[in-house]
């Protein structure tokens, strides 16, 4: 996918002047803030296990080498197969290969995030493969060609009539009459058509919410049950994840699990956990013959060390896009690639660079609402900060915005000039002010007027007040 | 018993948008204070905490600031700061923002513990339960960002509020979301930051009151400014303002 970031500001006023967009934006997040707070009220230790979530992702990034090892060797021990990738490329490649190698045509997909990132659907397409997305969110913007808008509601910007629209011109084969007004009704369509899919299906490639070292597990959450026809019917299970889903145990794994799904859509669990672990066994009932671990880095690595090595905690319940004021604004595609909302925000910049990407860290109030409720405490607005520290270090911000606060921290560094400086102009603005008590328009402030008025100042600061109150009183003594 | 431990010695940090924008916020902070037993002295080598450089990401800028502020501040018993805003960088930042300045750790850590916003210093800090003060009206109160979630300023302006004689508090639906200001955000990124205050202002008029408080003014010129341009009669003002009973002044954009 060819990221649009650096259009972030034409993007966001496209997706502001959307009003089939802005109806959903309305409504949805709403739903996911209120079912998160309702977990997290019924589970009294919630807070707990915030902070143990957080410890148990540091002590894990501060041993990556150690557990990710230990994953393989279990891996392996038990018959699979660990690729280890450096790059989105190598990682396409490995799949490719694997896929090539049992002469795979169709290939069912469960819903995975790195394989928007490493952009595989287009891939295996352009490599004669056919990719199925099977969860239904992703089943309908793949019919679309859309990416995903929401790290976890793939479809969040579609409304039901969006999706009715979607299944009569993708499912041709059905009769055209039929009615397709309830949500029931067009799940039912889309499972009947997934139903063939998954049978014909070679491969079966999947995320991985989780890896366990200490069994060599990986762990997928869904609610549709559609990860484990994705991986148990095909030959061959292949998972796609990044090296910061490790986790040393199972009770680890359990930990993750609590605050995940509560985070995410305020369940106490998801309806499907799935831990696979290896290929089939001789005298298991099912399973696939084959199973690898891709395992990409994709720039992750270089964050260990650094101030964003925290961001590596996430995992990826979209609570803290749920919760942003921003994302509530414009939706998910104004970001212009993977990963949409605070997470975005920060993860972006490193994966794009901070030439392409550097908006997004600029385009937060720091509201801090997303930190209150990251389940990994992820310090979210502390790591844009640090971006935009990365960018002003390049000169990247506008060059009048980088004039104005060097004026304004040049006076600010003298108290005598800046207190005198600021009489003269708050005395100005308050004379033309004083009419009508704020500016309609005021020259430099476009940005501010454009959409509301500016108050105008009383007219004497508080320190030239101060100053003659403190005088006054004085004399007065005198 | 009459207490007989001497008057704390507060230092006022005043902050810039009070000092250019809103002076009266400054005298009803200074009068809460002395009402409340203080001795309130304002240092005049102040400027700005530095926030908006920090924000920006020029460290350095922001680390000058700081160690200024810090060297006009010391030898108070208490800073006080009518800004969630601004206490927070003093609280949260300067320390972080001077850990690996040898000269300076110290003293940002001690300057931090010393600093409070100001309603929660009334409360927290000097246990005050009732300022006395009347105001005629049915008001909303939107909680700062900065405030609320790295203070944790949420019941104390509500405590006081609701002894003020007169006044009856109208919840706000979302007032812990984000009103759209963000210094430079509001700016830089104006059509977004219109949608949100867009979206805060339907929510004032939906709770019927006829004043909207809050405890920054950063927020409170934002929202001042969206429902003056809507047209709203909605008066806006600091909280402090009617905490101290100074409402003199016209409420924030309009005129005299």
């Amino acid at each position: 996918m060819q990221p649009t970031t650096h259009a972030f500001p034409e993007n966001a006023r496209k997706a502001l002047s959307d009003e089939r967009l802005q109806k959903v934006l309305a409504i949805a997040p709403a739903g996911f803030v209120n079912r998160r707070k309702q977990a997290a009220d019924r589970l009294p230790e919630f807070e707990d296990l915030r902070d143990q979530g957080r410890d148990l992702k540091n002590h894990v990034l501060a041993n990556l080498d150690t557990y990710l090892e230990a994953f393989e060797a279990k891996v392996t021990e038990q018959g699979g197969h660990v690729h280890w990738c450096r790059t989105d490329q190598e990682a396409r490649d490995a799949i490719l290969g694997i896929c090539r190698k049992v002469g795979a045509k169709t290939v069912t997909k469960g819903k995975s995030m790195i394989s928007e990132e490493i952009g595989i659907n287009d891939y295996l397409e352009s490599n004669g493969l056919t990719p199925i997305e099977t969860d239904l969110g992703e089943y309908i913007i793949q019919l679309r060609r859309e990416p995903p808008s929401h790290i976890i509601a793939p479809a969040f910007h579609l409304s039901k009539k969006d999706v009715e629209g979607t299944f009569r011109q993708a499912h041709t084969d059905l009769p055209p009459d039929r009615v397709l007004d309830e949500p029931k009704v067009l799940i039912a369509e889309a499972r009947q058509v997934l139903r063939r899919k998954f049978q014909q299906a070679d491969v079966g490639i999947t995320g991985a919410n989780i890896m366990v070292a200490e069994t060599g597990s990986t762990v997928i959450v869904t609610n549709e049950g559609n990860g484990d026809l994705t991986q148990i019917l095909p030959r061959v299970h292949v998972v796609i994840a990044t090296i910061d889903k490790v986790v040393p145990t199972l009770e680890d794994a359990a930990l993750v699990l609590r605050l995940l799904a509560r985070s995410a859509t305020g369940q106490e669990a998801s309806a499907y956990t799935t831990f696979s672990t290896g290929p089939r066994r001789p005298g298991d009932l099912d399973g696939p013959e084959e199973f690898h671990v891709v395992l990409l880095d994709n720039g992750r690595s270089a964050l260990l060390g650094t101030e964003f090595q925290d961001v590596l905690r996430c995992i990826r319940c979209g609570a803290c896009m749920n919760h942003c004021p921003v994302y509530g604004s414009v939706g998910g595609h104004a970001y212009g690639w993977v990963y949409p909302g605070p997470i975005g925000s920060v993860m972006q910049p490193a994966l794009l660079g901070v030439k392409e990407a550097g908006h997004l860290p600029n385009a937060s109030t720091f509201c801090g609402r997303c930190e209150a409720v990251c389940p990994m405490r992820i310090p979210l607005p502390k790591m844009m900060r640090h971006w935009r520290e990365k960018e002003f270090e390049q000169n990247l911000q506008p060059a009048a915005m980088r004039r104005g606060l060097a004026l304004w921290g040049w006076f600010a560094r003298r108290p005598a000039l800046y207190h005198a400086a600021t009489r003269v102009a708050v005395r100005a603005l308050g004379m033309l002010g004083r009419g009508k008590g704020r500016f309609a328009s005021l020259p430099l402030a476009q940005g501010w007027t454009r959409h509301r008025d500016m108050p105008a100042p009383e007219g004497r600061t508080f320190q030239q007040m101060w100053a003659e109150k403190k005088a006054a009183e004085k004399k007065g003594k005198r | 018993m009459a207490d007989t431990r001497p008057a704390p010695r507060v230092g006022l940090f005043v902050t810039c948008l009070v000092d250019v924008y809103r002076p009266t916020v400054g005298f009803a902070a200074v009068k809460l204070l002395e009402d409340a037993g203080c001795t309130v002295e304002v240092p005049e080598s102040q400027t700005c905490c530095g926030q908006p450089a920090f924000n920006a990401g020029d460290r350095a800028t922001a680390r000058d600031l700081a160690r200024s502020t810090i060297a006009a501040f010391e030898g108070f018993d208490h800073v006080v700061v009518p800004s969630g805003s601004c206490a927070g960088q003093i609280r949260k930042h300067y320390p972080e923002l001077l850990a690996d300045d040898p000269a300076w750790a110290a003293r940002a850590r001690h300057l931090s513990a010393r600093t409070h916003e100001l309603v929660s210093f009334l409360t927290d800090v000097l246990g005050v339960t009732d300022t006395g003060a009347r105001y005629d009206g049915t008001i909303t109160y939107h909680d700062s960002c900065s405030g609320l979630r790295e203070l944790g300023i949420k019941e104390q302006p509500r405590r006081l509020l609701a002894t003020v004689e007169g006044l009856t508090l109208n919840e706000l639906p979302g007032a812990e979301v984000c009103c759209g200001f963000g210094g430079t955000f509001c700016v830089k990124y104006p059509d977004i930051s219109n949608r949100m205050v867009e979206a805060k202002t339907a929510d004032i008029a939906g709770t019927k009151a006829d004043t909207l408080l809050a405890g920054d003014m950063g927020c409170l010129l934002n929202m001042a400014g969206k429902l003056k341009r809507e047209g709203s009669a909605v008066r806006v003002r600091h909280v402090a303002e009617v905490l101290a009973g100074v409402t003199d002044t016209p409420p924030i954009g309009e005129k005299a």
